[in-house]
């Protein structure tokens, strides 16, 4: 493997294990904000419990999206030096930007840790839940845009290899970014409401049947059918941009090679590479047409009117077609759970229930990795689409092998050690036993 | 002023203050562990953590705020520091990374365990030393730079007596700037036992600090004449730094006014530091790399200006907000609120 193998791999492993993070830290303050904000007003301790020990659970993720994030930070221009060096001109400001929601959110999060117990007032301790939340949002915002300029470029003029007419803010509102926000906002939450629930739904299948997990899980999942909505159309709003601005990502997430109308849509299958035939795939007629424009009539462009090296990799197909079948799972259950719950018939918290929420809190993060390997590998061989290729971009430095094990040992560890604390942290100390104590915490 | 003045302004301002706020946090590593070997952790241990724990992530953002700034106003910078650097800045990342997500485990989740003192303890001075190896290579002499590379000459590193003097220095400074903050909050909190041990260590603390910057300076001339004239130029920088140093040192030899000695700790790493940086000037790296002409465009320039200037308008009401919560807060300082 060569400087730029390792640098891609470093560059995946690193975004990869920080996604995971990040996805939580901008997801689950909302919660804390929202339960919080019920345990005041109907002077109800269950909720107010719900949102100190979520803002426990959350302290340790945070700890490590912030390391995480550091280390992306300085690894984009210790590894893509010349990207940085190029991009650096007209997309540094929504990178500027970012640092200040962090300074914010890091800021008020100091404070509302450590001042549970310290005005007489509690609303002005959950007013303090609102920078979190908007630092948190902000701080995926921006970086958000940053992604959404490398599909999508814009806000300058290639002359000679010279930059000119620079423009940072049109660079910042580029055509791949409302969509991408979107989208990207509303999975952090739902995964969120999955995670949430998940932990309420594990207490419940180990015995601890109470009104606390209940709650929780009426909540994540009232929340979660929202959110699981939402994200399902702003994701086919990204389709309808992808076909409009980027027709080779999704043409190579849904195998279509002609350019056409009245686009079948394939699901799963396999793909011989050499003819580019599928089989054993399940087809609907027009749909994909439906899904790109609206329309059944719509013409959607397939890979073929691109040049073969600008193709990215044809696996893209089996990650959108998993994401997509994981937000499907994500709206279902709580349907299901609603139902259930509506028709005073079933008990809403019977076993089976509980396990497919317990699942959905893996598979809302395993969504999260496959929309990002999608939306990035499917940006490929770009790292600027259109102007700059990942192979120009890499570092010429022939050490990254090295540093590859070395981050791979620290994720590891880190790993590791994050879940045996944030599993001590809620085995320790059960819920109910902390109702009964309610004393000070953190 | 020029663009690129304003720009290596507001970075270097930065970076002062991640100086402070972060060599408080890493000798108060060290003293933390250092206070386990001789057996009075619970006398010092208390005052380090009630200031550290609500303020750890906040000094990591100085630090993330300098080099996303120094990519944006300056984006050549990331080219020769970012190919040069791969080796020791991944060195100082995870030991970042270990220290920053170690210090949150113990303190919200488990309980401290002797290596995870240790780990705090060492890195607290290793990290000091990782970050200062990029003042050593700005002052050039260490990078071969071709046509399409940049390479780190990590033997001539390795045997520069520069590059040891930075670090001596480095080290030093943390403690010291670290020992004198604790004394003030000992004080501050009534703390007597505290106080009596950490005033000792800030005492020590001084005596390394003096004789390893004076080895900077011998070891500079050295290595990079244009630069030391340049800072003799600048003098009187230097000498009100030493008055600063000497006004603290007697304040807390007289043990009296702690606050301003702790002040006066400030601005003798002020003076010296500003100084550093403007006697550095006009290169980023010598040779290779000047201020005015490795400065982004007018455009971008201008944008990133006002954005700071925005984001100071947010930043300064919340950072005042938090300091006297916990700083300024004689209560919570005493350990008497949660
Ligand atoms: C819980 C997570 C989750 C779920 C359930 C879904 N997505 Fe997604 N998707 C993401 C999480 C995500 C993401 C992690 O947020 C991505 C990665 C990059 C991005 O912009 O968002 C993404 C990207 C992404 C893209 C690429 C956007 C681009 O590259 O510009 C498309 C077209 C979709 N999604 C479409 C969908 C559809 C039609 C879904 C319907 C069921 C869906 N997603 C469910
Ligand atoms: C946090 C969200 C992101 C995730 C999870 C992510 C993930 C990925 C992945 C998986 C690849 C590998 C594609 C391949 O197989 O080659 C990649 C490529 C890349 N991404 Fe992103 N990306 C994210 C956002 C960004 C942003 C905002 C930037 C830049 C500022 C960026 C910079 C890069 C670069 C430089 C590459 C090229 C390396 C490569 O092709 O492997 N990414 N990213
Ligand atoms: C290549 C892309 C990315 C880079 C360079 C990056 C950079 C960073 C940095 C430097 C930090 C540490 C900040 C601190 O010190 O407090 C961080 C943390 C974080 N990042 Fe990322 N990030 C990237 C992708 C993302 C994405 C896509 C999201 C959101 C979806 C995100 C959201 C967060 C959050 C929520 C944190 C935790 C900080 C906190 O909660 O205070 N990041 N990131």
């Amino acid at each position: 493997m060569n400087a730029l193998d390792w640098s891609r791999g470093l560059t995946e492993m690193t975004l990869a294990f920080h996604i995971l993070f990040a996805t939580v830290g901008v997801g689950i303050p909302i919660f804390i904000s929202i339960a919080e904000w019920i345990g005041i007003r109907k002077n109800d301790p269950h909720y107010s419990l719900m949102a100190r020990r979520w803002t426990r659970g959350f302290v340790i993720t945070v700890a490590v999206g912030v390391v995480t994030g550091t280390c992306i930070g300085l690894l984009l221009s210790l590894l893509w030096p010349e990207f940085m060096r190029f991009a650096g001109n007209v997309v540094s400001l929504p990178l500027f930007l970012e640092t200040f929601a962090f300074f914010f959110e890091a800021i008020f999060l100091g404070i509302y840790l450590y001042t549970w117990n310290r005005f007489s007032n509690p609303y002005i301790h959950w007013l303090l839940t609102l920078p979190i939340v908007i630092g948190a949002s902000a701080s995926a915002l921006f970086i958000t845009m940053v992604n959404a300029f490398m599909n999508t470029p814009q806000g300058f003029t290639l002359e000679e290899g010279r930059l000119t007419n620079l423009d940072p803010i049109a660079a910042m509102f580029n055509p791949a970014m409302p969509s991408k926000v979107a989208h990207v906002l509303s999975s952090a939450y739902l995964t969120a409401a999955f995670l949430l629930a998940m932990i309420a739904a594990f207490a419940m299948l180990r015995g601890r049947d109470n009104e606390y997990n209940k709650k929780s899980i009426r909540l994540n999942m009232m929340t979660g059918l929202i959110l699981a909505a939402a994200t399902i159309l702003i994701g086919d709003s990204s389709a309808v941009f992808l076909a409009e601005a980027q027709p080779e990502k999704l043409a190579a997430a849904e195998w279509h090679f002609e350019t056409s109308s009245r686009a079948p849509l394939i699901i799963g299958g396999k793909l011989n590479p050499d003819t580019n035939e599928v089989t054993g795939a399940i087809t609907i007629p027009w749909a994909l047409s439906l899904l790109a424009t609206h329309h059944p009539n719509g013409t959607v462009v397939g890979l073929n009117e691109f040049p073969k090296d600008e193709w990215p990799p044809l696996y893209v197909h089996y990650l959108f077609d998993a994401m997509v079948g994981i937000g499907f799972y994500l709206l279902a259950i709580p349907i299901l759970f609603l139902f259930m719950t509506l028709a005073k018939r079933w008990n809403a918290y019977n076993r089976w229930m509980l396990a497919g929420i317990v699942a959905g809190g893996p598979f809302s993060l395993f969504a999260i990795e496959l929309g990002w390997f999608y939306a990035e590998v499917g940006r490929q061989p770009w790292i600027l689409r259109g102007y700059m290729r990942v192979s120009d971009a890499a570092t010429t430095n022939p050490h990254v092998g090295i540093t590859f094990w070395l981050f791979a040992a620290l994720y590891l560890l880190l790993g590791i050690v994050c879940l045996l604390v944030l599993s001590r942290l809620f085995r320790n100390k059960p819920a109910e036993l902390e109702l009964e104590e309610r004393r000070v915490i953190l | 002023m020029p663009l690129a003045e304003v720009g290596i302004t507001v970075l270097w301002i930065f970076l002062y203050g991640y100086l402070i706020v972060a060599s408080i946090d890493f000798g108060a590593g060290f003293y933390a562990y250092y206070g386990k070997v001789i057996g009075i952790e619970s006398v010092i241990g208390p005052v380090i953590s009630r200031y550290l724990s609500p303020v750890w992530e906040v000094t990591n953002v100085f630090l993330v705020f300098f080099f996303v700034g120094i990519v944006g106003f300056f984006p050549d910078t990331a080219y020769y520091f970012g190919t040069a650097l791969l080796i020791p800045g991944s060195v100082a990342l995870i030991l970042l990374a270990v220290r920053g997500s170690f210090y949150a485990f113990a303190n919200y989740g488990a309980k401290k365990s002797n290596l995870y003192l240790l780990a705090y303890g060492a890195t607290g001075l290793l990290i000091p030393a990782a970050l200062s190896t990029v003042f050593t290579i700005s002052e050039g002499g260490f990078l071969s730079v071709s046509a399409n590379t940049v390479t780190l000459l990590m033997e001539e590193l390795f045997f520069s007596a520069y590059s040891w003097a930075v670090v001596l220095l480095a080290i030093s400074s943390v403690l010291f700037i670290s020992s004198t903050f604790l004394t003030y909050y000992a004080d501050h909190a009534e703390d007597k036992r505290a106080l009596e041990w950490l005033r000792s260590f800030a005492l020590w603390g001084g005596v390394p600090t003096i004789i390893s910057s004076l080895f900077v300076f011998i070891a500079l001339r050295n290595h990079n004449l244009e630069h030391f004239d340049n800072m003799v130029r600048l003098w009187w920088m230097f000498g009100l730094s030493l008055v600063s140093f000497a006004i603290a040192i007697w304040l807390i030899w007289r043990r009296k006014n702690y606050g301003t000695a702790f002040v006066m700790v400030m601005l003798q790493f002020a003076f010296a530091f500003f100084g550093y940086g403007m006697s550095h000037l006009p290169y980023l790296l010598y040779p290779h790399l000047m201020l005015v002409n490795s400065v982004t465009n007018q455009t971008m320039g201008r944008a990133l200006v006002v954005a700071f200037v925005a984001g100071l308008l947010l930043l300064i009401p919340s950072l005042v907000l938090l300091l006297r919560l916990f700083l300024f807060n004689a209560k919570y300082v005493k350990g008497e609120t949660s």
